[in-house]
């Protein structure tokens, strides 16, 4: 495509990009040497997803050049950019779940009206790309029968079959297990082999260490610092991502457990085709501690919290919990729930936590609407509303402390301290919390870790799910581990590490113990 | 990523306005083709709008109608619920009107007619909204299926009641009989040569006041109370309203219910307000109008206001055009409103994204 060399697959200069009065990127410059991995980390609302869209066509920078190995280009649309060699990999993929994989690779490159031909076509090609790029995935596969970690194998293929030469992951590895991660990073090593650039959007301080090449951080729409990594450290790049120093470790003093808050005895329950997707979990939970459940992901962690908050009616077993006693005849909703001190993180806030198309302060009371808090008799007290949504929005320093904002246009980080705020601020006996920091920054991070503690040493009883080993051993007093609907084991955080968690998650302990089991 | 704002006026009054233009456009085409002169066409059109007072008084009656099943049609939408029963609501709702004014024309005085009538015209549009409601909220069965099928099945039972049942002994027409003046609601004209103004003799009546106020109410009880809260989050994401233990089934059935009602009221307008009868048809397809109402009102009760005006307009000016040049058919005047209502509610997007981005990139220019 061009005449001219460039030691840069890509480079940018002088990007801006503004929405309305908030500035995304401000005078972005980056070149990203052919060949290699780059990193480019930056907390929520830095600007990285931002940049990555102007790279990939969705936005059009306000002004601003790039240029794609040494040559000056115009991308407008992902279609241009996909014509220039990128490909991007998104964090939430963009696959079309009851196609196999082969229909998905070629979906708007079907090359002509008959389906067949461009079918062989790509079963050929995908066979060489697999082969090149150590890429296995059985191409007839249906993608929602595969594992998240092979779903994303397919995004790859997907870009590659494009003709990428530059591969853009954003936030690769949120929804992977340890090992997948591990797998994908085998991954994107061989296809730098292959000579395939490869831009990944992370906030995980390991995996731009354990992966990349070169590393460039984002703060607050601009670009502070570009470091090779073999130069630079994990302390360094935090600091350079907050501005400030912070701790990667939860300070904690000992828990002091009382009575039991709440207690579960052989609950299950069956999905709509009959599955039991929860099977005889029993535990307790009391008060002044924080319980972890650490799981890969869905071993029914989700269905447990579900089935806790009353968003899932139990099939079986039973929750004491303030007096009550929930079976599967005296269900209780979500609302009931809440009436009895239940409070409720979930995993998902964009889908469960927050309705993104509401303003902030809307959001806010999602689920406390009915309390006399925000109703006069007959309208809701809006006057109210605001005001506490301005208190909470101050509290928690939620950027841009907007109530006006709608919630769809906060970042991550700035949505999950809305949903955190809404829950804790109810003052609950008992908290449920799931992936209290997915996708979000650091300086969040460390803030909401600490507002957990705070709220474990005001003597409530807190549940949490994560898929972060780290979250879950840092704050955790005890943790529960999850197989298949189960829980396999239970072990003291002081005594939990990386590897024994890991083999509890695998269920490998109990392989072992039980001779003649299951192969 | 934040998304960009674009302002506000664009969304309301911008983008609708360019998709009526279009609308002009392509309707100014049609009139050249059968040679006639276009700008002379939207004179009348306009003149016969609102040029004179029964024109004006026509569009606003025909409005009336609009803005109820537009209303009526926006509520559901909030919730998520596409319901396109509003003709058969309206229809089942006008027999509701016109039993209750058969009922007790000759014993009670106005004042109790009218809200026993109110009543009746909401009650029996929810009700037949209700057996979708329900059948969607708690069988899972799809509402517009079930809605259009139910306009079909009131349309018949209209007919079997006016003919078997309601129909006047001896008469060949299915109509009732006539109801008693005390049944009639006051014609505009009337109420307002009664404080001193003269306005021209037209069908429009205090059922329009009526519209007006149910605009208020729909407005303050979507955005400003908690059930419209829940409703909004039921429509919005259904996950998070499970979430948020909102039971989405009994919001989907309670706001069928204040979709059925609010169609019903166009049985206060023409069954009570202008042909003081229960007769076939009245509804005329104004059910169906309603969702292109508020599709281009952007189901508000403001914009819903100004799109049933513009509709009554359109229904109006289209006659008066069709009377003056007569080459321009009745016919013509349906692709005339055919051509609003598709460029304004099918292809409401067309221009939607290419307008927004301009107003968020305005340093690119």
């Amino acid at each position: 495509m061009n005449n001219k060399t460039s030691p840069y697959a890509i480079e940018l200069r002088d990007i801006s990009k503004s929405f309305g009065a908030v500035q995304a990127n401000k005078d972005i410059c980056l070149q990203v040497p052919a060949g290699t991995i780059h990193g480019i980390i930056g907390e929520n609302g830095a600007g990285k997803s931002t940049l990555m869209s102007i790279i990939y066509g969705f936005y059009e920078a306000d002004t601003g050049d790039i240029e794609v190995g040494g040559e000056l280009v115009n991308i407008r649309t992902s279609e241009d950019a996909i014509r220039f060699g990128i490909g991007m990999v998104h964090q939430h993929f963009m696959l079309v779940e009851n196609f196999t994989v082969l229909e998905n690779v070629i979906l708007g490159a079907e090359g002509g009206a008959m389906l067949q031909g461009g079918l062989d076509a790509a079963r050929t090609e995908l066979k060489r790309l697999e082969q090149e790029y150590n890429l296995d995935v059985d191409v007839d596969a249906v993608v929602e029968e595969l594992p998240v970690g092979l779903q994303q194998r397919v995004e790859i293929l997907k870009a590659l079959y494009r003709g990428a030469k530059i591969l853009i992951l954003d936030e690769p590895t949120g929804v992977l297990t340890p090992q997948e991660a591990d797998h994908l990073f085998r991954i994107l090593k061989s296809l730098k082999e292959q000579g395939v650039t490869v831009m990944i959007i992370t906030h995980k301080l390991r995996e731009i260490m354990a992966l990349t090449d070169n590393v460039s951080v984002m703060r607050q729409g601009k670009m502070v610092a570009h470091r090779a990594t073999a130069q630079t450290n994990k302390e360094e790049l935090a600091e350079l991502m907050v501005g400030k120093k912070v701790r990667l470790v939860v300070d904690k003093d000992e828990a002091n457990p009382t009575n039991v808050a709440l207690s579960a005895k052989n609950l299950s329950w069956f999905d709509e085709q009959g599955v039991k997707r929860l099977k005889d979990v029993s535990f307790e939970l009391k008060a002044g501690e924080i319980v972890g459940i650490a799981g890969v992901s869905g071993n029914g962690q989700s269905e447990l919290l579900n089935a806790l908050s009353g968003i899932t009616p139990l099939s079986e077993g039973e929750i004491h919990f303030n007096n009550e006693v929930i079976t599967p005849k005296n269900s209780k909703n979500a609302s009931q729930m809440r009436d009895l001190k239940m409070a409720h993180v979930p995993e998902d806030r964009h889908k469960m936590g927050l309705v993104t198309g509401f303003e902030a302060y809307e959001a806010a009371i999602l689920g406390y609407h009915n309390s006399t808090a925000y109703n006069g008799k007959i309208l809701l007290d809006r006057k109210a509303m605001l005001a506490e949504c301005n208190e909470r929005m101050e509290k928690w320093d939620v950027r841009p402390a907007d109530p006006f904002l709608k919630t769809a246009n906060f970042s991550g980080g700035n949505q999950q301290k809305i949903v955190i705020a809404r829950e804790v601020e109810q003052n609950p006996d008992v908290l449920l919390i799931g992936q209290p920091t997915r996708g979000v920054d650091i300086g969040a991070i460390e803030n909401i870790h600490e507002e957990i503690i705070k709220l474990r040493d005001a003597g409530k009883a807190i549940l949490l799910v994560s898929v972060e080993l780290d979250e879950i051993m840092a704050l955790s007093d005890r943790i529960l581990v999850m197989f298949d609907g189960a829980v396999v084991g239970e072990i003291d955080a002081k005594d939990a590490d990386e590897r024994t968690l890991g083999l509890m998650m695998a269920n490998a302990l109990n392989d072992d113990e039980k001779v003649g089991g299951q192969a | 990523m934040s998304q960009p704002k674009v302002p506000v006026w664009v969304n309301l009054a911008l983008i609708p306005f360019i998709n009526i233009t279009l609308a002009f456009l392509v309707s100014a085409l049609v009139i050249l083709a059968i040679g006639e002169n276009p700008i002379e066409a939207a004179g009348y059109l306009v003149y016969g709008a609102f040029g004179y007072e029964e024109g004006i008084g026509y569009t606003l009656y025909y409005a009336t109608n609009l803005i109820f099943t537009g209303l009526a049609v926006s509520i559901a939408f909030k919730a998520g619920i596409f319901n396109i029963g509003g003709e058969g609501q309206a229809y089942i709702g006008g027999l509701g009107v016109g039993l209750v004014c058969l009922a007790v024309d000759q014993t009670m005085p106005f004042y109790i007619i009218l809200p026993l009538a109110i009543i009746g015209g909401a009650v029996f549009g929810a009700a037949w909204a209700y057996i979708p409601a329900y059948l969607s909220a708690r069988r899972g069965s799809h509402v517009v299926i079930t809605t259009i099928m139910f306009n079909f099945i009131a349309s018949s039972l209209m007919v079997y009641l006016l003919v078997n049942w309601l129909k006047q002994e001896g008469r060949m027409s299915p109509n009732s009989r006539t109801f008693e003046e005390s049944a009639w609601l006051p014609y505009m004209h009337e109420m307002l040569a009664a404080i001193g103004i003269n306005f021209e003799q037209s069908p429009l009546n205090a059922s329009f006041l009526w519209a007006l106020i149910c605009c208020v109410l729909i407005w303050g009880l979507v955005w400003h109370t908690r059930w419209g809260y829940q409703l909004r989050t039921v429509g919005t994401s259904a996950t998070a309203a499970v979430y948020a233990g909102i039971d989405n089934g009994k919001v989907t059935i309670w706001v069928m219910l204040i979709s059925g009602a609010l169609a019903g009221f166009v049985g206060l307008n023409e069954i009570m307000g202008v042909h003081h009868s229960l007769l076939l048809n009245f509804t005329a397809g104004f059910g169906f109008a309603g969702i292109a109402v508020s599709l281009m009102g952007r189901n508000h009760p403001v914009g819903i206001i100004l799109a049933a005006i513009l509709f009554g307009a359109l229904y109006q000016g289209g006659s008066e055009l069709a009377f003056e040049i007569p080459s321009i058919t009745p016919e013509i005047v349906v692709v005339i409103q055919g051509l609003v209502i598709l460029f304004s509610g099918a292809l409401e997007h067309m221009c939607k994204d290419r307008v927004e981005a301009f107003f968020t990139r305005p340093s690119a220019a």
